[in-house]
C-alpha cells in the first residue's frame, strides 16, 4: 500500500497536528519507510499464529469495584486557566 | 410503492458499579460539578487506567443472559476524537474482540389482540467509558465542563437491523430495559441518562433484501421519543425517495418539542475514529471458572419466567409479559399465587389490576406494596370460597389499603403483618355474602311483592324485566347476595 501526501495531511488534521508542506513531505518519506517494513513483515507466513494485541504476553489485572478517590477538585482546579461554579471553562464548542 | 422501515438500535446502559471503569472515583449521581473527577478522569499526565472487575462482571452477566459468546481475551481500544468533555482526546472503548459477541433478545409482541414472537439478534455488547458533560449556558461566551460522568462504565449493546417498525423497536428497547434491571447491571433510570438509545433507521421497497442508506438518531432518552423519532425519520426518508432523491448517511438529533429529527453539524472526518488497541491496557482474560461463577449467581431470566407462567399457571402471553415487567412485580405475583395455587389467573388479575393501579397512584414499586402478598391472598380466598363477591372485594381492598401503614420497607422484611386483615374487615362490617337460601328466598319474595309490574312484564315475555328484578334483589341485599344464587331462586319463583 502506498501513502499519498493527502493521506498524511488528513491524518495530521484528524490528530490536530499542524504541519508545514515541507514537514508533510518529510513525514511521507518516513511513514512510507515504515509501511515498507510492514509489507516485509506481512510476507511472513503467520496463518497458524494467534495475533497478540499487546507486546507483552501478560493479562490485565483487575481492581475491586470500590471508591478509593477523594474529592481533590480544589487542587486540580488550581492549575486550570479558568473555572467557575466548579466547572472548567473552555472556548465555546457549539455555535 | 410500499416501503419497509429497517431499524437497528444501539443502547448505552450505564453499569451500576460503585466506582468508575478505570479509576477509583465514585459514580454516584448528582454530586457537585467535578467533585467526582479524579486525576485519571481528568487525564492528568502520568496516570494509567486500571480496569474495574465489577464492570467486567456485569458485562459477562449480560452476555450470559442473552446467550452470547464471552470473548477471552477481550481487547480495549482507543476511539480518537477531540471534544472538551473528553480530556484524553480518545475514549477507551472496544473494537475487535468485545467482551460480548452475538446473542439474541426474544420479543413478545401483542398487537391488535394478537400475540407474536420475534427474535432480534445482537451484534455485540462492549465496555467503554462515558464522556463528561458540556454546559453551554452562558459563561461569558465560554462552555463549562463537568467531568463527573467521565469514566462512568457503559455497556453499549448493538442489535442487528432486525426491527421493522417503531413499535417493534420500542418493544425491543423495553425488554432490554427490563432485562438489564432484572440482572442488576443497570438501574435503568432514563431521566438520569442511565439507559440511552441511538436508532439506526433506513427504508427500502417492500420485498427488497438490500438495506437502504441509514441515518442514526442520537440520544433518545424515552420510549415515546424513540417511537416518534423513528416514525418521523422513516416518513422523511420515504418522502425524499418518492421525490426521486437520495438519502445522505448522517447523524441526526430528535427535537421532542417539534417532533422532528434534524441533521447534526457533521464534520467531514467525524466518523474516522482511528481505533487502535490501547497500549495502556493489557488484554482482558475471562476464565471459564469466572463465567461459571457468574452463571450460577444469575437469577431466573424474564424470558424463562414468562414461559413458566404461561405453561405452569396457564396465563396468556399478555399476562405473563405484564407480570414479568420487573423482578419486584413477578416476585410479588408468585408470592400471591403460591398461597392460592388453584386460581393463578385470579391472582394475576388482581396483581395487574387493583394492586398495580393503587401502587401507580402512589408511585410505589411492588417491593414496597403496603399490602403483603399474604394479605391479598386472604382477600382473594374469600372471593373463591364465596364469602364475598368480586365487587365487595374491591371495597374491602380499598379499606385494607387505607388501614395498613405506609412504611417504606419491603414486604419481604416486614414483621408482625396482620394476615387476617381481610377477614377482620369482612367480619366487622358484616360484608359476608348472604348464601343462606332461606334468607335469600325471603328477600326475593319481598322484591316480587313490591314490584308487581316487573313480574307481569316478565310473564309477558320481557327478559329485561328479569334483570331489573335481579338488580332489585341485589340492592335489597346491599350487594351481599350471591348473584348466581339470586338468579336461580328468582327464576324458580317466577315460573312457579
Amino acid at each position: 500500500m502506498s501513502l499519498s501526501l493527502d493521506d498524511v495531511k488528513r491524518v495530521a488534521n484528524l490528530a490536530r497536528i499542524e504541519i508545514s508542506e515541507d514537514e508533510a513531505r518529510q513525514t511521507l518519506i518516513q511513514l512510507s519507510g515504515i509501511f515498507g517494513l510492514i509489507e516485509q513483515m506481512q510476507a511472513v507466513e503467520t496463518s497458524a499464529i494467534t495475533p497478540m494485541s499487546h507486546a507483552q504476553d501478560v493479562m490485565q489485572r483487575l481492581r475491586a469495584d470500590a471508591v478509593t478517590e477523594i474529592d481533590q477538585r480544589e487542587l486540580f482546579q488550581s492549575v486550570a486557566p479558568q473555572v467557575e461554579a466548579g466547572l472548567y471553562l473552555v472556548p465555546k464548542v457549539i455555535e | 410503492m410500499q416501503w419497509e422501515t429497517v431499524i437497528g438500535l444501539e443502547v448505552h446502559a450505564q453499569l451500576s458499579t460503585e466506582s468508575k471503569i478505570f479509576s477509583g472515583a465514585s459514580t454516584a449521581f448528582g454530586a457537585a460539578p467535578n467533585a467526582e473527577a479524579c486525576a485519571v478522569d481528568l487525564a492528568l499526565p502520568g496516570v494509567l487506567p486500571v480496569l474495574n472487575r465489577g464492570a467486567v462482571e456485569r458485562a459477562i452477566r449480560f452476555g450470559l443472559a442473552v446467550g452470547a459468546k464471552i470473548n477471552s481475551p477481550s481487547i480495549f481500544a482507543r476511539k480518537n476524537y477531540f471534544y472538551p468533555d473528553l480530556p484524553k482526546g480518545y475514549q477507551i472503548s472496544q473494537y475487535e474482540l468485545p467482551v460480548v459477541e452475538g446473542g439474541h433478545i426474544q420479543l413478545q409482541i401483542v398487537q391488535d389482540g394478537k400475540e407474536q414472537e420475534k427474535t432480534v439478534r445482537l451484534v455485540r455488547a462492549h465496555l467503554e467509558e462515558d464522556a463528561g458533560k458540556s454546559l453551554h449556558e452562558d459563561f461569558h461566551g465560554m462552555s463549562g465542563i463537568d467531568l463527573n460522568r467521565a469514566g462512568t462504565p457503559l455497556l453499549e449493546i448493538v442489535s442487528e437491523p432486525d426491527m421493522r417498525s417503531s413499535a417493534e423497536a420500542v418493544v425491543y428497547a423495553k425488554i432490554l430495559h427490563s432485562l438489564v434491571r432484572w440482572i442488576g447491571i443497570c438501574d435503568g433510570n432514563m431521566q438520569e441518562g442511565s439507559f440511552r438509545c441511538d436508532a439506526n433507521v433506513s427504508v427500502r421497497p417492500q420485498g427488497s433484501d438490500k438495506l437502504g442508506t441509514r441515518c442514526e438518531i442520537k440520544n433518545l432518552n424515552s420510549f415515546r421519543f424513540l417511537e416518534k423519532a423513528i416514525d418521523y425519520e422513516a416518513r422523511r426518508q420515504i418522502e425524499i425517495l418518492e421525490d426521486g432523491g437520495a438519502i445522505q448517511q448522517q447523524t441526526r438529533l430528535f427535537d421532542p418539542e417539534k417532533g422532528e429529527t434534524r441533521a447534526m453539524r457533521s464534520k467531514e472526518d467525524a466518523q474516522d475514529y482511528r481505533y487502535f488497541p490501547d497500549p495502556d491496557l493489557l488484554p482482558l482474560e475471562i476464565s471459564g471458572s469466572w463465567i461459571e461463577e457468574v452463571k450460577k449467581a444469575l437469577p431466573e431470566l424474564p424470558q424463562q419466567m414468562r414461559n413458566r407462567f404461561e405453561h405452569d399457571y396457564g396465563l396468556s402471553m399478555y399476562d405473563a409479559l405484564a407480570l414479568t415487567a420487573d423482578r419486584d412485580n413477578s416476585e410479588y405475583y408468585e408470592a400471591v399465587a403460591e398461597k392460592l395455587p388453584f386460581d393463578p389467573k385470579l391472582c394475576a388479575n388482581w396483581v395487574m389490576g387493583e394492586v398495580s393501579a393503587y401502587l401507580n397512584n402512589e408511585g410505589k414499586s411492588f417491593d414496597f406494596c403496603p399490602l403483603s402478598p399474604a394479605q391479598l391472598a386472604q382477600l382473594l380466598l374469600r372471593i373463591k370460597d364465596g364469602t364475598i363477591s368480586g365487587k365487595i372485594a374491591k371495597d374491602v381492598f380499598r379499606q385494607m389499603w387505607a388501614q395498613v401503614s405506609a412504611e417504606s420497607i419491603s414486604w419481604k422484611n416486614r414483621k408482625g403483618v396482620d394476615e387476617n386483615l381481610a377477614d377482620r374487615i369482612i367480619e366487622s362490617q358484616g360484608l359476608k355474602q348472604i348464601s343462606d337460601s332461606n334468607a335469600l328466598e325471603k328477600l326475593v319474595q319481598e322484591v316480587l311483592t313490591a314490584n308487581p309490574k316487573s313480574v307481569e312484564e316478565f310473564k309477558a315475555g320481557k327478559e329485561k324485566a328479569f334483570n331489573a328484578l335481579v338488580g332489585q334483589v341485589m340492592k335489597a341485599a346491599k350487594g351481599k347476595a350471591n348473584p348466581a344464587q339470586v338468579n336461580e331462586i328468582l327464576r324458580k319463583k317466577l315460573t312457579e
